[in-house]
């Protein structure tokens, strides 16, 4: 144990030690100056998570959101100094949070951090829309298709967990209204990023469990029966065309995982 | 794009377009590798295309080179990737830690100058300039507080840093003027013993008085023009170790770009020996 190492070990306890308690182990941690560290510290780590989960913090409200990356933070610190990447596990945090109260909150979150997956993914060739026009049943059936890098689904089979995402995400003051009226039924979200930036659509439950499948490997048709398996009453036809409208699979195909 | 580089601006996302459409002769941009640490996208994008127009520095926060573990595997492969890809005329790092035990602390923490810390910094520095093939250079921190256990004075240690590592140095004026208001010593004896020829790349930046402690806590806040102060120090170094490199910083309270580019215009002029050493 150098002197170094317990210098620095006494810093971050400082930076992380109760302000109430104002038991401070060192001279120096007394000094007006620290609390210059404590709060960068405090305040990047809480501003990015504010940043990374904007959905969130609207649902929620700005003083709502920060305290609970507060909570977060003290039991998560950031691993990656790459902070857009901050918030693994907030979900959870907010979920604990929130209670019964929200349940839809940590849905709501694991959407805006796949958004997030989808701004950073690697580029790759989009498959064109219309790249399996004509072919016969049976090659469709046996084709397996790769989800695009960029290409990200979430889901739920009782929460309208697109609308209220979407709006929140958006702030689009029509959709936000729109949530009053709220039919209470299961909702996907698909993003894509076709171009430059991230989009985002609603998606069918049944395409969730449609696209689980294409990324295991799995052929068309056995990703069509998944599909069928999580909601009977999935349009196949309809369901593809929208993927591959979106942007959902890429030509960079390599051998299934 | 072999002009040489004279005042340079750190590059704002809501600036993107002025700062693609800006032709003025010198200009290049920095940013922080950390906020294009991904795998691809848009970000990567946008840099793409100021890179195809402008020189561009890469300015890292996060390697802690101070701290007691290496430089991060997964950050220092990031950061060889973008050097790679995007041939930045400038590297840069803090003479700072920000890890501890795998958790990431967004700051510059401080720590005693001690004959450890100098061997610590020395292998640090040869790992990163081994993984990038190339020399970067080492920023002087801001000071907040008074820690026992210095061996060096800084300017001091800096150049030994510099002879056993074969790093460059970034000289933060800002952060001279802070630290010499909070820890009580003259600015500008510290200038004038800084290691001017190891000197890389200088910044400029604005402070801010602390909300509860006034002018005795300067804080390096990158949210207001340059200080008057500011410039004088930069005028007296440039006078004595001619121009280099030099970046206005700006974090907080974005202006609009133009108002930036006339304080660059400004930095670029005093390096010139141009203007004196107030903003017009």
């Amino acid at each position: 144990m150098t002197s170094l190492h317990c210098f620095e070990q006494a810093f971050v306890g400082a930076l992380f030690a109760d302000e109430a308690h104002g038991a401070h182990a060192s001279a120096w941690a007394a000094q007006p100056g620290f609390a210059v560290y404590r709060n960068t510290v405090h305040k990047g780590c809480i501003d990015a998570l504010e940043a990374n989960f904007p959905a969130v913090a609207r649902l929620v409200g700005r003083d709502w959101v920060r305290a609970a990356a507060e909570r977060h933070l003290a039991e998560h610190p950031p691993r990656d100094p790459c902070l857009l990447h901050y918030g693994e596990g907030f979900a959870e945090t907010l979920a604990d949070l929130a209670g019964d109260d929200l349940p839809y909150l940590a849905g709501v979150a694991t959407l805006d951090r796949l958004w997030t997956a989808s701004h950073t993914a690697a580029d790759a060739p989009v498959l064109p829309h219309d790249a399996l026009a004509g072919l016969p049943p049976e090659a469709l059936a046996a084709l397996r298709l790769a989800p695009h890098p960029a290409a990200r689904w979430h889901g739920s089979q009782t929460l309208p967990l697109n609308s209220i995402w979407s709006a929140n995400r958006s702030g689009e003051a029509a959709a936000l209204a729109a949530l009053a009226t709220l039919e209470w039924a299961g909702e996907g979200t698909l993003l894509t990023r076709p171009v430059a930036e991230v989009i985002w659509q609603p998606l069918p439950v049944g395409g969730c469990a449609f696209l689980d499948a294409c990324a295991r490997g799995e052929r068309l048709d056995a990703a069509a029966a998944a599909a069928l398996y999580a909601r009977p009453d999935t349009d196949l036809a309809a369901l593809l065309a929208q993927l591959l409208q979106a942007g959902t699979f890429t030509t960079s195909t390599g051998s299934p995982p | 794009m072999s002009a040489p580089l004279t005042a340079g601006l750190g590059l704002k996302p809501e600036h993107f377009d002025a700062a693609l459409a800006e032709r003025a002769p010198g200009l290049w941009f920095e940013v922080h590798p950390e906020n294009y640490s991904v795998a691809g996208g848009p970000r990567l994008a946008w840099l793409e295309a100021i890179r195809r127009q402008h020189p561009l520095s890469l300015h890292g926060v996060s390697l802690s080179l101070a701290g007691e573990a290496p430089p991060d595997a997964l950050q220092l492969q990031r950061l060889a990737a973008l050097v790679r890809r995007f041939e930045p005329a400038l590297v840069s790092e803090h003479l700072a830690w920000s890890r501890f035990e795998g958790a990431y602390l967004p700051d510059l923490l401080p720590c005693p100058r001690s004959h450890a810390l100098l061997r610590r910094l020395v292998d640090h520095v040869d790992q990163v300039q081994q993984a990038l093939g190339r020399r970067i250079a080492i920023e002087n921190p801001s000071h907040y507080l008074h820690l026992p256990g210095h061996d060096w004075e800084e300017t001091d240690f800096l150049r030994e840093l510099v002879r056993r590592s074969g790093c460059g140095l970034l000289l933060d004026i800002n952060n001279v003027h802070v630290s010499a208001r909070n820890l009580g010593f003259d600015a500008a004896d510290y200038l004038d013993r800084f290691p001017a020829d190891a000197v890389m790349e200088i910044h400029l930046a604005g402070h801010t008085a602390d909300p509860l402690h006034g002018e005795t806590l300067l804080i390096d806040s990158h949210d207001a023009p340059v200080a008057p102060a500011v410039w004088s120090l930069y005028a007296r170094f440039v006078e004595r170790a001619g121009p280099r490199p030099t970046l206005v910083e700006r974090d907080g309270n974005v202006p609009a770009f133009d108002e930036l580019m006339a304080e660059r215009e400004h930095a670029a002029a005093i390096a010139e020996g141009l203007a004196a050493d107030t903003p017009a």
